[in-house]
């Protein structure tokens, strides 16, 4: 039996150029704040690596800081801002959601958007927020929030603005002058490099908070030995995604086609956010009382890979926050599979995966 | 050509036969998950997330799922067969943890492992083993399960380790659920566990058994009943059998039936200074009631939501009944009476018998050890009044 991966929000399988490249870094030894040619050799991945990860962004190397992920990242971003009136999404991630235990949510509507007056209503509510929390793309749903228009409302406020980008990267463009963000995180695992890099891109003459210390790495903003191997990985995926961002096409027709199937498969299917604007790869379908963990396990068995709400480190099963927040009650939130394919996915795969789900949907029935 | 049974009892090979075994992290079901992988099963790990463990421990910041789960996935992944781990804490704390309470609130002293056995495992998990294809579920219980040659049923009997048998535990499995389930250690002792426990090279082996109920871990229940039920440590009065009063309780929850120590009212009732036992817990009045030993002598106990793994004739059918699970075995006539009701008589009064818990009837004499099925006790009564209540 074949295995079938469709969980590429959770971490994309990493493409084979990437890891030949970081295989061949990470045999290279050198630590790039050496001053020796050794150094100088790790050096140069590094800063290849921030020059393609400006590139993505469109902004310059000195606005990229290499971080050991997204959350790391994000923790970061908010560590600046304890003492401080903060205002996040109801449906960021846990990364954001508890580096900012004190912020205020800004809820969101069924489609999964920003709910633009209750934002509009907390900017407005005095002290002015220092900082506004909203992710670009959801993990869960893959709707994207209008960034641009978002931005803008908190800088007119007097508030700056973060975004965790992290299932934006590869997916849509990231300009971050365009979209006026002041800071941005991203993954390098999420778009097909490895896992534990990631970065902060942050508006040109921004300071941004430090949370680790110990070092004067990153020009002091991030202390810590460079993962070489990791930021050289995360630049050739930088370039790769920034490459490929038009070929992007074929997983909207994938996930089209998937979603076109599970409706007449299943007339009691919802697909969330499905009104609103999203990338092209994710699908979170909701299968009236029918458990996702139940779906997860039958179609684990049969070979395919998805998810479902978060799991805590020992894999218990949680319902998704997101869900709720876009006023699912808890029940169908705990019926809710997501389905996140990408580059190596094929449209033989889709059609098993919609075989085997079949399964479960009409067993229900 | 015919193929023969396998372990399991199909006919198929093993790698052809689905069975999901719910494991619980520890030594028993470990081996047998083990067990059947190494029979070659289509082995399907599951364990059950029941309660938020970090908040039973009262420990901040401590994860949700305890070492437990961590150990039957660790059995998992180095054996090699997939392991999933349920949330089922919403159910849990429907079906097992508020009856708990209640249970306690309404003068009885309750077993939460039954009413687990009962719902959340033989009704939840097998529903999702079923969902799951499997030909059957396996548990680390130790009962056996046999088939009878004449019938073709499945029936329960007390497991070979008298000292482990948990056939108390399990007398309300019924017929449809004990066809799908399947007991590997029923034949065996807790050591020949042990020892497979070894020779698997099962990280668990040296595991000790627990002891405690599982959502209570430092064996405190009174906290647990007093967080859901705070007026469970409402004080009340202490009352004699003959009606006055001897003092002041400190609330329902920390009197059982049968207890003798920390009544907090002093030496005894007649001139040799015989101790005062519990004889009865009444919420409504939110009293306790103690009495002489004697009073606590029961010959006649009613049952009720009973489940049976066999006809009982209507003339009554001799059994050995059990009426809790530390406690031996009596002969007693069992007799059926309406609304899933049944009476049985004691051949010689018990001491202590407490509502909530069970009583489980077993087959006598020659064929002893057959689980008959049992119900929940509501009621007891002594019917040679020779000895007063």
């Amino acid at each position: 039996m074949s295995l079938i991966y469709l969980d590429y929000n959770a971490t994309a399988p990493i493409k084979p150029e990437i890891l030949s490249l970081v295989t061949q870094v990470m045999g290279d030894v050198g630590n790039g704040s050496s001053v020796h040619r050794f150094g100088q050799r790790a050096r140069k991945y590094i800063e290849d690596a921030r020059n393609q990860m400006a590139q993505l962004c469109h902004v310059t190397p000195e606005q990229v800081i290499f971080t050991s992920g997204a959350t790391e990242s994000n923790n970061t971003v908010l560590s600046g801002y304890k003492d401080k009136r903060v205002l996040v999404s109801a449906i960021e991630h846990p990364a954001v959601l508890q580096s900012a235990p004190h912020a205020e949510m800004i809820p969101v509507t069924s489609d999964g958007l920003v709910d633009m007056e209750a934002y509009e209503a907390l900017l407005k509510q005095s002290p002015t927020p220092a900082i506004v929390s909203i992710m670009m793309v959801n993990s869960e749903t893959g709707v994207i929030q209008p960034i641009k228009k978002l931005a803008q409302m908190a800088h007119e406020a007097g508030a700056l603005f973060h975004t965790d980008a992290v299932q934006a990267a590869g997916r849509i463009d990231i300009d971050l002058n365009e979209l006026g963000v002041d800071f941005m995180c991203l993954s390098a695992h999420k778009m097909a490099g490895p896992q534990g890099v990631g970065a902060i891109i942050f508006k040109e003459g921004q300071d941004v908070p430090k949370l680790m210390q110990g070092g004067g790495q990153e020009k002091n903003c991030r202390a810590g030995t460079h993962n070489t191997a990791g930021i050289a990985g995360m630049g050739l995926a930088a370039k790769m995604a920034l490459e490929n961002i038009k070929s992007y096409e074929e997983t909207i027709k994938l996930r089209d086609h998937l979603e076109s199937e599970i409706h007449k498969i299943s007339n009691k299917a919802v697909i969330y956010g499905e009104n609103a604007p999203r990338v092209g790869n994710t699908c979170n379908v909701g299968l009236p009382d029918t458990p996702a963990q139940t779906q997860m396990m039958q179609l684990d068995l049969d070979g395919i890979a998805v998810s479902s709400g978060s799991a805590c480190s020992s894999g218990s099963f949680k319902p998704s926050h997101v869900l709720t927040a876009m006023g699912a009650s808890e029940a169908e939130a705990k019926s809710a599979l997501r389905i996140s394919i990408g580059w190596a996915t094929t449209a033989d795969e889709i059609d098993r995966f919609l075989e085997a789900w079949s399964k479960i949907a009409k067993a229900k029935n | 050509m015919t193929q023969e049974l396998n372990s399991l009892g199909f006919a198929k090979a093993p790698k052809d036969t689905r069975v999901v075994v719910a494991m619980s992290g520890g030594v028993d079901s470990s081996v047998t998950a083990a067990l059947l992988h190494e029979e070659g099963y289509d082995v399907v790990g599951v364990t059950l997330q029941l309660y938020d463990h970090g908040a039973a421990i009262e420990k901040k910041g401590a994860c949700c799922a305890g070492q437990d789960i961590y150990d039957a996935k660790r059995i998992a992944e180095e054996k090699g067969f997939p392991h999933y781990v349920l949330n089922y804490e919403d159910n849990f704390r429907e079906s097992v943890i508020d009856e708990f309470a209640d249970s306690y609130m309404n003068g009885q002293t309750p077993i939460p492992c039954v009413r687990c056995n009962q719902t959340v495992k033989f009704r939840d998990l097998l529903k999702v083993a079923q969902d799951l294809n499997a030909d059957c579920m396996a548990t680390g219980h130790y009962i056996k399960r046999d088939i009878n040659a004449e019938t073709g049923k499945a029936e329960l009997h007390r497991a070979q380790d008298t000292g482990k048998d948990q056939s108390y535990f399990l007398f309300a499995t019924t017929q449809e659920q004990l066809e799908f389930l399947r007991f590997p250690l029923g034949a065996w002792t807790k050591d020949v566990t042990r020892q497979h426990a070894e020779r698997l090279g099962l990280l668990v082996c040296n595991k000790p058994d627990s002891q405690d109920i599982c959502f209570v871990p430092n064996g405190d229940y009174a906290s647990i009943v007093k967080k859901i039920r705070p007026e469970a440590e409402k004080v009340g009065d202490i009352i004699h059998v003959d009606g006055h009063v001897l003092g002041q309780h400190k609330g329902v929850i920390h009197y059982t039936i049968g207890q003798r120590k920390g009544l907090g009212i002093g030496g005894g009732h007649n001139d040799n200074n015989d101790p005062y036992y519990v004889v009865r817990v009444d919420p409504t009045s939110n009293q306790v009631i103690v009495g002489p030993k004697e009073a606590l002598a029961r010959d006649l106990i009613i049952i009720n939501d009973c489940n049976w793994l066999r006809d009982i004739p209507a003339d009554g059918l001799d059994v050995d009944v059990k009426l809790r699970s530390v406690s031996k075995t009596s002969p007693a006539k069992l007799y059926l009476s309406n609304n899933g009701r049944a009476e049985i008589q004691l051949e010689t009064a018990q001491y202590g018998i407490s509502p909530g818990q069970a009583a489980v009837c077993y087959t006598t004499g020659e064929n002893a050890g057959r689980v008959i099925g049992g119900g929940w006790i509501i009621d007891s009564q002594n019917t040679n009044l020779k000895i007063a209540a």
